[in-house]
């Protein structure tokens, strides 16, 4: 089948094929909704993409919750901050240490990363309610841990038994003295994680961002959004900037204390690696504080150079440019070798990537720089600002599951407000084409007609296989070993599973060698053992038998 | 290293803190994967199943297929009805398997949705199509834990699938418990030593511990058979091995079809691997073989070679009730001091077996039930051990605590072994025994004083 559908043009299977062999054993409701995320692409003119939109139930999917996006994205690597889940045992239990979300506190700081608390919620508390409960556990969390403030997460039942998260949030502040904050992120609330990051921005901005206006005394300061530190790629990014001179005031939320995001509202520039997940609190600070965000990625050796001279560009200072130059030059040179190698090996191999809600675009750079061939990609619970660009969000149609997420009114601080540039020097780099607010999304990059596939199916996963038989994909844990099953490598991009750091330059090293150790693994040469690969040796076996045979009658005889 | 444990301990009656528990559904999800042919369903939002594929996944490195409801607001509002239809007609039509097994989480609970009434409603619509089964069990996560989930699933394959024809059939029916596909396999390699027919219910081995070809099956050859659930009613005997995983289905198979039950527990260690041998010799009427004895006697050997270096040992230990039961036994069979014995899962029967196994050995060890690894470890900070056994998550307390540490149960995310050898039976043991021992030895060969460095031990 794989063979027959080739363009003689691409030597790529044609997509719109492929598309209908994908979308064939749907039943009609299920295929019409497929059908609007599983695209052709054209980078000219992105299509219309369904993304953000439901599972349909019954689809083996990659997506998780709500809950998952805030309190496991966004929420769970802020390492003082105490958090308690509030429902029965099992959604706490499964964000606990799960993510390689990794930290270094300072000496004498707390840690709870290693703690998993919550209610462990019991029939009574369904029955009878639990914000007693919820009080009681909060008691005995600042009475055992002293935390600096607390977060209360909600899972899907505490929302359908009606507790009041933020009114015992309220009371138990004013009890206790320090802040607690409620998180109503029951899983159930959005399509996909996707809600739950759109509620931890929202409450990280209302209650934590600007409750504290120490500012740093760096010349230059900035704050990562969307970086969550899987693996310590945070790390890499802050030794990078450090090395140009760049001061990062807080990374939302990767190796982050909650003393960092109060007084992150201080910084001069928000750069933002993960639009998806953190877009609105780029938004809202630009807003009430003046600060203005652009787009960066950290991902892949000519994107990382890339981000770095935005950034200095940002700032204008022609000291700073040149220093970033010099690290830019440095860095590639010692890159160069491991990336040519690499290159050498697998330029031209085929990748197919579907994860997360910027991951599935910013590595597909790392394989650019490597050569490698992206034949098809799509994210898991990104919206279509992030396929098609930002400039569709006018016409993104709110639908009842968005209608669900409060959007955050939110106007200038009368005091704190005060624009990072002027007007003026705005529209400088504007013109000297530094984008402000802009992402220009996954499917501008990507070629014409490779397959653009959102919140991938399994089913689809295997027909993608079997059809453009990539070299690797890159997915997350729960198909990682179908994939492999089918003996293609795979890579896990959530967490990684295993190694990184991925970021910055030394990250893309560590990367290219990765994808080298996949590639060129002998594994998969040993699927097929010896005896399926020769005809058995017949001819000798019989003459053996027959030698053995013949000298048994020959003793006979005698 | 879980800085913020201290020795001091205070009260808590609602923070439950480093669970040593999980919930229902993944229980039921496991267990459902272990009929052939099944694809397990999860009746509520899909984050419950997403974090359940995964930690499973985690655990066995393995695929785990699973399909969900994928509730949102609307369906917690006004039922799961819609998404449960249409669910079903997208797994029979894109995944066709042979039956569905479906369980609850808590959104549905809450929401009260009815699964028989839905599943009949799907019968009577034509939405299963004809020859293809759907079952389900009920998994709040609100009451019991995973372990719960796994006996409520296992109950579920006697309640809508055994049956019987009249004539008993020369077979035994066995229930494993909440253990490992190795352990599955492990119980099956000594009942066909021992000559006997069994009906294994679930049977997780070649599913979840499949061999590299190439191919991707999403139902590998594995699992127990429909038909052979349905035999189980004429069987001779059902052996339940664990209170808590087990004993339900067995006594609903008995309720049902009155087959005899044996109650054991998980053969760990020598005592509780000798009755489940014996279990088999007297049901199924036949001879323990020479190779058996041969097995035990290898352990018993192991034992009485290596005993000083075990003798008074104190062990602190934590897991699910029915494998703490059963590991405890065993060490007590070493001469070890079980002194903190935990669970997180509730059940009372698990303090009173605890203590009865203890009474003599160590009358004044702690044993509790639906408790956590944070209340251990402040245990542990107030009188130290010699040993830690448990789960993955144990790893953290015996970094802290600089103390050997030995994997055991559900889940371990950071080893590899436990996905082929088994820890059940004579071998089981002499593999637990190994491991206990290499991790006292390595830890004591690398702090001790270098006059007391040893070559031979
Ligand atoms: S809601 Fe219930 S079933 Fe779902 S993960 Fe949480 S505890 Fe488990
Ligand atoms: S119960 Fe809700 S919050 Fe918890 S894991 Fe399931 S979907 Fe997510």
């Amino acid at each position: 089948m794989s063979e027959q559908i080739k363009t003689e043009a691409t030597s790529l299977p044609d997509p719109t094929q492929v598309r209908e062999i994908m979308l064939e054993p749907y039943p009609a409701k299920t295929k019409r909704k497929r059908a609007k995320q599983v695209l052709v692409n054209d980078p000219e003119t992105p299509p219309k993409i369904g993304a953000n939109s439901r599972t349909v139930p019954g689809i083996i999917t990659q997506r998780g919750c709500t809950y998952a996006g805030c309190r496991g994205v966004v929420m769970g690597p802020v390492y003082d901050l105490l958090q308690i889940v509030h429902g029965p045992v099992g959604c706490g239990f499964y964000a606990w240490l799960s993510r390689r979300n990794l930290a270094r506190p300072d000496t004498g700081e707390s840690n709870f990363l290693q703690y998993c608390m919550n209610t462990d919620m019991q029939e009574e508390q369904i029955v009878f309610g639990g914000e007693k409960k919820l009080k009681q556990a909060i008691q005995e969390a600042y009475d055992i841990f002293k935390p600096k403030a607390i977060a209360i997460l909600s899972t899907c039942p505490v929302g359908l038994i009606g507790d009041d998260i933020h009114s015992v949030a309220r009371e138990m502040k004013k009890k206790l003295g320090i802040n607690i904050i409620g998180f109503s992120c029951e899983g159930y609330k959005g399509v996909s994680q996707s809600a739950g990051h759109h509620i931890a921005n929202n409450e990280v901005f209302k209650h934590i961002i600007g409750q504290d206006d120490t500012a740093d005394t760096a010349k230059y300061t900035i704050n990562i959004l969307g970086e969550y530190n899987i693996g310590g790629d945070a790390w890499e990014i802050d030794a990078l900037l450090k090395k140009c001179g760049i001061h990062v005031t807080a990374t939302l939320s990767g190796d982050v204390n909650y003393g960092q995001l109060a007084r992150c509202h201080t910084a001069m520039l928000n750069t933002v690696m993960c639009h998806r997940s953190i877009n609105y609190i780029a938004e809202m600070m630009e807003k009430k504080f003046g600060i203005p965000w652009i787009k960066i990625n950290f991902l892949g050796a000519e994107s990382t150079a890339k981000s770095l001279r935005k950034i200095a560009q940002y700032f204008g200072d022609p000291e700073l440019q040149t220093r970033v130059e010099e690290v830019i030059a440095t860095e590639m040179t010692a890159l160069q070798p491991v990336r040519d190698e690499v290159a050498a090996k697998h330029r031209g191999k085929k990748v197919a990537l579907f994860v997360g809600g910027s991951r599935a675009h910013h590595y597909q750079d790392l394989f650019e720089d490597i050569g490698m061939k992206v034949v098809s990609a799509g994210y898991e619970f990104a919206h279509r600002d992030d396929y098609e660009g930002r400039h569709v969000l006018p016409t993104i149609k709110i639908d009842a599951d968005s209608r669900n997420i409060e959007e955050l009114h939110v106007e200038a601080d009368p005091e704190r407000y005060t624009p990072r540039i002027s007007a003026e020097r705005r529209t400088e780099l504007v013109k000297e084409g530094l984008s402000f607010s802009e992402y220009e999304g996954m499917m501008a990059q990507m070629k014409k007609d490779t397959l653009v596939i959102d919140d991938i199916s399994h089913y689809e996963i295997e027909k993608l296989i079997e059809i453009y038989k990539p070299d690797l994909v890159c997915s997350g844990i729960k198909d990682k070993f179908v994939i492999e099953k089918m003996g293609v490598p795979c890579k896990q991009l959530h967490s990684y599973d295993y190694g990184g750091p991925y970021a910055s330059f030394s990250g893309a090293a560590n990367f290219y060698r990765e994808v080298d150790r996949m590639l060129s693994t002998k594994i998969w040469k040993f699927v097929v053992p010896p005896w399926e690969k020769e005809p058995q040796l017949e001819a000798n076996f019989v003459h053996n038998v027959r030698i053995k045979d013949t000298k048994k009658e020959t003793k006979k005889a005698a | 290293m879980l800085q913020s444990t201290t020795a001091e301990i205070k009260p808590r009656s609602a923070l439950r803190v480093n669970p040593a528990k999980t919930c229902q559904p993944i229980g039921a999800l496991y267990a459902a994967l272990g009929i052939h042919g099944c694809m397990p369903h999860s009746h509520g939002s899909q984050g419950c199943c997403a974090y359940h594929r995964s930690h499973l996944t985690r655990h066995y490195k393995e695929p785990v297929v699973a399909t969900t409801s994928s509730f949102t607001e609307g369906a917690s509002v006004f039922g799961g009805l819609a998404n449960m239809t249409q669910a079903l007609t997208n797994i029979f039509s894109i995944y066709n398997p042979d039956i569905v097994a479906v369980h609850t989480t808590c959104l549905s609970e809450v929401i009260g949705d009815d699964i028989p009434m839905m599943i009949k409603k799907s019968y009577d619509d034509g939405i299963i199509p004809s020859g293809k089964l759907v079952i389900h069990a009920n998994t709040p996560s609100f009451v019991g834990s995973h372990m719960t989930g796994f006996s409520n699933m296992t109950k579920a394959m006697v309640t809508y699938l055994s049956d019987r024809n009249g004539s008993t059939k020369n077979q035994l029916n066995l229930i494993p418990g909440f253990i490992d596909p190795a352990d599955m396999r492990e119980l099956k390699r000594l009942a066909a030593m021992m000559n006997v027919n069994i009906v294994m219910f679930p049977d997780t081995s070649d599913v979840l511990d499949l061999p590299q070809t190439g191919i991707y099956k999403m139902y590998p050859k594995g699992g127990v058979s429909i038909p052979q659930l349905k035999s189980t009613g004429d069987s001779i005997a059902t052996l339940a091995l664990g209170h808590f995983a087990s004993y339900a289905a067995a006594t609903a198979l008995n309720d049902k079809w009155e087959v005899t039950n044996a109650f054991l527990e998980l053969p760990i260690g020598l005592g509780p691997t000798d009755r489940f041998i014996n279990a088999l010799r007297n049901y199924a009427g036949v001879d323990v073989p020479e190779s058996i004895v041969q097995e035990r006697g290898r352990l018993l050997d192991m034992i009485s070679d290596m005993q000083q270096y075990f003798h008074g040992k104190r062990v602190a230990v934590a897991g699910d009730n029915d494998n703490v039961i059963a590991l405890v036994q065993f060490l007590t069979e070493l001469d070890m001091k079980p002194v903190y014995v935990i669970t997180g899962s509730p059940g009372n029967h698990f303090e009173t077996r605890v203590g009865e196994i203890l009474k003599e050995q160590v009358p004044d060890a702690v044993i509790k039930q639906n408790t956590d690894l944070f209340a251990l470890h402040q245990w542990m900070k107030n009188g130290p051990v010699d040993l830690i056994i448990g789960n993955t998550y144990c790893k953290y307390i015996a970094r802290a605590e600089n103390t050997p540490f030995v994997r055991f149960g559900f889940p371990i995310l950071d080893r590899m072994t436990h996905r082929i050898f088994p820890t059940v039976g004579y071998m089981g043991a002499i593999r637990l025994m190994d491991k206990m021992f290499d991790a006292m030895m390595d830890h004591k060969d690398r702090e001790c004083p270098e006059e007391l460095f040893e070559l031979v031990q």
